[in-house]
């Protein structure tokens, strides 16, 4: 969601093929009609509820990740998925959403006691719950409409907020095993090297700011 | 030492007397697993003849064997629920030795049929709480761990009882990961009176068959009044000793998991609740969590071990 928008047409990049921005919604919102589907009729194993629910964070940290690595696609491998990153990023906060809502309806069955103490006592819920707050204004500034209406940079500025989420979410996913086991370490490394890249070029770029082209 | 029971009862006493006398049929059927263990896959699973016991909960209804042996934390063979029941296959059941030593009269190598030869084996149906909030009924095949310690005599100065379990890289792809999620070996403990307690079984099958790999075979330790971890898997080796041993989850976590792991659903999990639980196989997708009982249930047999002790400090 955020990063540099400007399309550089002079950049020649590998031809990716122009697929139309709905099928991205389309196959994205796949596995949660599947996740559904298979616990509805019992098919999600011993531990449904929790299946789904972890299932469907995942999906939420799987879409922001690919919305993260949009622009280094673009600078590194000259990969311009920029016209999916809107698509991407909004899966990420549907998902979100989704998994927000299996905790709250299905895993607490809507105690509001019982999920205030979590918020409030749990590191991970009360930083769960904060990660999607941050996702809420991304989300509905994700429109052209809000960008032309906030202006490109105030816009660009406020999208930075999807590295806090991102820092997040894996957070969340990390305090919420036992142990150090080796999926949320690969989500960690991942989401450290999206960042990293950026906080790189970024230092890089102010150190040096006449080796840029204009 | 004194050790309080719901009712004083010799497993004799209570085991239907043609079962009783059965017992060659189980040594049989043991031959017949060892036989099976030695194949490829686990194609094992031998029916294991068992009396019922008094001290099962039979209000309760069981978990079915699918869940049971399908939803599973061994760590050995990866972090998965799902991973164990896929890759335990290649954990060798047979032979089996259990090493027992430290302050006891007769140390020695048991062969699991030796350990097995004098015990009655009873179905134990327990409640099977995990520390991370799920619940099972599992209708355990088992023996008293206290007729195993009695007859290898632990000396006066034992006060603990040391487990370890299997570490073998080579059938255990959980423990060759380039983090280890555990110090291996896996090790566990329990205070002596704990360890004696009626309650507590080194079971050897489930659903009147033996263990599945996934679920500790050849043998393992069941205290149903504590969080699932204290149930150490596919044991080794048992140490009688005079000081607390150290415990796997104990050292990963010292603040998160304490030597005791007593159920407690007023002593959180520094993050998490665990008030109440989930019951594995009840409704599905839309399962109400249940409230999750002091000692899982069994206070009346084991509330007194604790006597005096404050429960929050020891976890």
């Amino acid at each position: 969601m955020a990063g540099r928008t400007t399309v550089h047409g002079a950049k020649r990049g590998f031809a990716v093929p122009q697929i139309p921005k709905i099928a991205v919604y389309i196959v994205g919102f796949v596995p949660a009609v599947w996740l559904f589907y298979e616990g509805v009729n019992d098919r999600l194993g011993a531990d449904p509820m929790r299946y789904l629910e972890q299932a469907l964070g995942l999906w939420a940290l799987r879409f922001l990740i690919a919305s993260l690595a949009v622009t280094p696609l673009r600078q590194v491998l000259n990969i311009n998925l920029l016209r999916y990153r809107r698509a991407l990023g909004l899966l990420a906060f549907y998902y979100a959403a989704l998994h927000l809502l299996t905790y709250l309806v299905l895993d607490q069955g809507l105690d509001a006691a019982a999920i205030w103490a979590d918020i409030v006592k749990r590191p991970y819920i009360t930083i769960g719950m904060a990660t999607f707050v941050i996702l809420i204004p991304l989300a509905l500034t994700s429109n052209n409409a809000a960008i032309k209406r906030l202006g490109g940079q105030a816009w660009a500025r406020l999208h930075r907020l999807v590295y806090l989420a991102a820092i997040g979410a894996v957070l969340h996913y990390l305090l919420v095993v036992k142990s150090w086991p080796p999926e949320p370490l690969v989500y960690t490394a991942i989401v450290v090297a999206l960042l990293g890249y950026r906080l790189v070029r970024s230092v890089g770029r102010r150190a040096s700011p006449k080796r840029r082209p204009a | 030492m004194l050790i309080r029971r719901p009712a004083d009862i010799l497993p004799s006493e209570i085991t239907p007397r043609e079962v009783y006398l059965n017992r060659r049929q189980w040594m049989t059927a043991a031959a017949g697993l060892a036989l099976a263990a030695g194949l490829p896959g686990s194609l094992g699973a031998a029916p294991l003849p068992a009396a019922k016991s008094p001290l099962s909960a039979t209000d309760e209804k069981l978990t079915s064997r699918e869940d049971i042996t399908t939803y599973n934390n061994f760590y050995e063979f990866g972090t998965d629920k799902a991973s164990p029941a896929a890759k335990a296959h290649t954990l060798r059941t047979s032979p089996w030795t259990v090493k027992v030593d430290g302050l006891v009269a007769k140390p020695a190598d048991y062969a699991l049929e030796d350990l097995l030869k004098p015990v009655t084996l009873e179905e134990r149906i327990y409640r099977m709480r995990c520390v991370e909030g799920w619940s099972m009924v599992i209708p355990w095949v088992g023996f008293p761990l206290a007729d195993l310690i009695r007859r290898v005599e632990p000396l006066g100065s034992a006060k603990y009882v040391a487990f370890e379990t299997a570490y073998r890289p080579d059938e255990m792809p959980g423990t060759d990961t380039f983090f280890p999620v555990l110090d291996w070996p896996y090790v566990e403990g329990l205070r002596m009176d704990e360890a004696m307690h009626p309650l507590t079984i080194l079971a050897v099958g489930l659903y009147g068959e033996t263990l599945p790999n996934q679920n500790g075979a050849p043998i393992r330790l069941v205290v149903p009044w504590k969080y699932g971890f204290k149930g150490i898997k596919s044991i080794v080796r048992i140490s009688f000793v005079e000081k607390q041993p150290e415990t796997s989850w104990n050292k990963q976590a010292p603040d998160e998991y304490g030597f005791y792991a007593n159920v407690n659903p007023s002593v959180d999990h520094p993050r998490w609740s665990q008030a109440t639980e989930r019951r594995i196989g009840e409704g599905g997708l839309f399962a109400k969590r249940r409230p999750t009982l002091l000692f899982n249930g069994y206070a009346d047999q084991v509330a007194q071990l604790y006597a005096g002790m404050d429960l929050k400090k020891f976890y």
